[in-house]
């Protein structure tokens, strides 16, 4: 039989619709196609794709399975090294991991590994009968700081290998970036919510409202017998560009916006938080969390979303399929323009009146690309005299994130880099003894996926150290 | 969850509670703050912690009932519980090298200014108190800054009770007699505030204030609670969670402070509305 060139179609919600709500755009597959789409696996002997997954799952291990239908058998394999299945199948960048490295990939599509994970991890969370059973405790606690992705995973670990974790979060909700960033419509907060049910059902104690640096300080978790520190702290203050006019009401950052969407919930009908909607929107920025914001304005009611990038398509950071779904929905993507300043309303004769200092317009100026700087890619330099405004009521800053000082400013000893974030070793060990840390708190804004590998990372160091191995 | 442990109402639109959270307890210092959900799907509130009990393990609160959410606390009694109370958040206020200070609150921002007078008054720090309200249907916690100061100056607005007129006129009437303090912390509305730090300026006495954005997370996340510094001619952006509350009065830019705060004050008035209508047909 002759190998399908492309990969199955992911069913979507059409682009008009899905702009219209906040239900997931990718449907997943069905049991058909995702059987089909195993069958498109060579099974190749080297396994390029193993190595290109930064958990490492058995990928071909868990194809095979889904060849014979054995879709909760696939669950298991997967299950055996990730700790979020459904999460990452949904929001890994595959296409620069596994299925960049896939061998069919050398001629045709590669392997739809992502999809086929989803599909393994719905099957098995629509199904799943009774709890998951924990291992027998070793009585050896570890203290996990944060519940996002990197915190999840390390306590996941950990929890299988028989250690008492309890992990602290400082918001109400576990899940970190799983549920304050990324958005209902590409990860719905209940499939969060099931993931972490497992972990608890596997013994994993989560306490939430307790802000480590604040609430308790690392040295008091060992003080109250936890033996290792795991701290997955997250990425920190949002970054502003520095411009005149950032101040105004109706400009937010993308942490701010997507918050007020996503854990506070305004984006349902009659939200007790507060969000700007309707009207025009900015969103300035090119990465995941600038496609996340752009969509999210669409789906809060915005008449005309603008995504304002300073570099071209060639060098915007998000995933093309983000990018892509943003262009379907409408997202009007102007490249190689930078703003330069914000502009307010001010009515000259009314002090008082109530749309002063709200945004009235951003001003932007053209770039081209010149020499490539020491990230490899070519700088955006303006071109003089190319000021333009679009008029917006909403402007979000998705530039990026500068590491959080709560927990270095009360850890003595604890050794950061030079833009703040902590320094580890390759095992994730930081500069205090049983300390580790990973995922953006040591690396900045990075990947899910990426953040998992590096707690999945600290818990094989962690579980060496204490058990002398 | 997080108990109401006792509720005592101050005067008719100013309500303190105790809520049960001893890691907190053990932890908080004045000019810190905690924020709380009240229940399940509300909003998450700011609110500077007006006092703590370590060994009963309780953190006092004192709000205003403004908006729909200091609504919904309003309506909880003593034996309900608080679906989030998280904290202590912020950086507690300085107290070093200072012999002399002047304590400045207005209205509920004397809830706040309350421990930070006391604890300055537990330091052998000697205290003037000048305490302001709009009248004397709305004066609170009188007695509690008497015992913490050396000196007490009530004023009201309408002149109903203590001295008339607002808080900047006895600081002057002070500074201008040649009073010395080594730092002037003033605490309530955003206006007195920026008026207090003019009144001192001329006198070059420091002057700490409290500030209180609207936030979200509280930890230096959301970057919802920035406010802008003027230093040395420059814009300095600050998020009050993570760098304050406490700034330097003459760094604050209070205008924009005092916009910021409004974003939402057509939303804010609508839910309050909404909330009040709620209970009466409730």
């Amino acid at each position: 039989m002759a190998i399908m060139e492309k990969k199955h179609e992911m069913p979507a919600q059409a682009p008009a619709v899905r702009a219209q709500n906040f239900n997931e755009v990718a449907l997943g597959y069905d049991a058909e196609t995702a059987v089909a789409e195993a069958q498109r696996c060579l099974n190749c002997k080297n396994r390029p794709c193993v190595s290109g997954c930064p958990v490492n799952v058995n990928i071909p291990d868990f194809i095979a399975r889904m060849k014979e239908a054995d879709f909760e058998g696939a669950y298991r394999i997967i299950s055996e090294t990730s700790s979020l299945p459904a999460v990452c199948g949904r929001v890994c960048p595959q296409e620069t991991q596994c299925e960049a490295k896939c061998t069919l990939g050398a001629k045709f599509e590669p392997v739809g590994i992502g999809r086929l994970e989803r599909f393994a991890a719905d099957w098995h969370n629509a199904r799943a009968q009774g709890r998951a059973v924990p291992p027998v405790s070793n009585g050896r606690r570890v203290a996990v700081i944060g519940s996002g992705p990197s915190g999840l995973t390390c306590a996941g670990d950990l929890a299988r290998k028989g250690y008492r974790v309890t992990v602290f979060e400082a918001l109400h909700t576990a899940g970190g970036v799983l549920v304050y960033g990324i958005p209902e419509f590409r990860l719905p907060k209940a499939i969060v919510a099931r993931e972490i049910e497992t972990l608890r059902e596997l013994g994993v104690e989560i306490e939430t409202n307790v802000v480590i640096g604040k609430t308790l300080t690392v040295d008091e978790l060992f003080g109250m017998g936890y033996e290792a520190v795991f701290i997955g702290s997250g990425a920190g203050l949002p970054s502003f560009m520095g411009i005149p006019g950032e101040s105004c009401k109706g400009v937010y950052s993308a942490n701010e916006y997507l918050t007020r969407s996503n854990l506070m919930k305004a984006y349902l009908e009659d939200p007790s938080t507060p969000i700007m909607r309707g009207g025009r929107v900015a969103v300035v920025g090119g990465g995941n969390v600038a496609m996340d914001a752009a969509r999210t304005a669409l789906r809060l009611g915005a008449e005309h979303v603008y995504l304002v990038y300073r570099r071209s398509m060639e060098e915007l950071p998000a995933r093309r399929e983000e990018v892509e779904h943003a262009q379907e929905e409408g997202v009007d993507f102007h490249l190689l323009c930078n703003p330069v300043e914000i502009l307010g309303y001010e009515n000259p004769d009314d002090p008082r009146d109530a749309k002063n200092g709200f945004v009235r317009a951003i001003r932007c100026i053209r770039m081209e690309l010149g020499e490539p700087d020491e990230s490899g890619r070519r700088r955006p330099v303006e071109m003089p005299g190319s000021e333009f405004d679009l008029p917006v009521d909403t402007v979000v800053m998705a530039i990026g994130t500068s590491p959080n000082p709560l927990i270095k400013s009360t850890t003595e000893g604890l050794e950061v880099n030079r833009r703040g974030g902590i320094v580890v070793d390759e095992a994730g060990l930081t500069s205090r003894e049983h300390v580790y840390a990973g995922g953006d708190a040591v690396t900045g804004a990075a990947t899910v996926i990426s953040a998992m590998g590096a707690g999945k990372t600290a818990a094989k160091a962690i579980d060496e150290a204490l058990s002398g191995k | 969850m997080y108990p109401i442990v006792r509720k005592t109402v101050l005067n008719p639109t100013v309500t303190q509670m105790e809520i049960a959270a001893p890691l907190v307890a053990k932890k908080a210092k004045p000019g810190q703050f905690i924020i709380l959900r009240v229940e399940e799907a509300g909003e998450r509130i700011p609110l500077t912690i007006a006092g703590t009990d370590p060994e009963e393990g309780t953190v006092k609160i004192i709000f205003q009932v403004v908006g729909s959410t200091t609504e919904r606390l309003n309506r909880k009694q003593a034996g309900d519980a608080l679906q989030d109370f998280v904290g202590p958040l912020g950086n507690p206020t300085e107290t070093d090298g200072i012999e002399r200070v002047c304590i400045v609150g207005g209205g509920v921002g004397c809830a706040i200014a309350m421990p930070v007078a006391q604890e300055f008054h537990r330091l052998g720090v000697k205290v003037t108190s000048i305490i302001g309200f709009r009248s004397r249907d709305l004066l609170i916690l009188e007695d509690e800054f008497s015992a913490c100061s050396d000196r007490l100056i009530v004023m009201t607005d309408d002149g109903s009770y203590g001295r008339g007129g607002n808080v900047t006129v006895p600081l002057r009437e002070l500074l201008e007699g040649g009073e010395r303090f080594d730092r002037i912390i003033a605490i309530g509305p955003l206006v007195m505030m920026k008026f207090v730090a003019a009144a001192a300026k001329p006198f070059g006495v420091p002057v700490t204030v409290s500030m209180n954005p609207i936030m979200i997370d509280g930890t230096g996340m959301c970057g919802g609670c920035r406010i802008t510094l003027v230093r040395d001619g420059k814009r300095v952006t600050k998020f009050a969670c993570v760098d304050g509350p406490d700034f330097d009065g003459y760094e604050i830019d209070f205008d924009e402070a005092m916009s910021r705060n409004r974003m939402y004050a057509d939303y804010e008035r609508r839910a309050h509305e909404e909330t009040c209508n709620l209970f009466q047909n409730a």
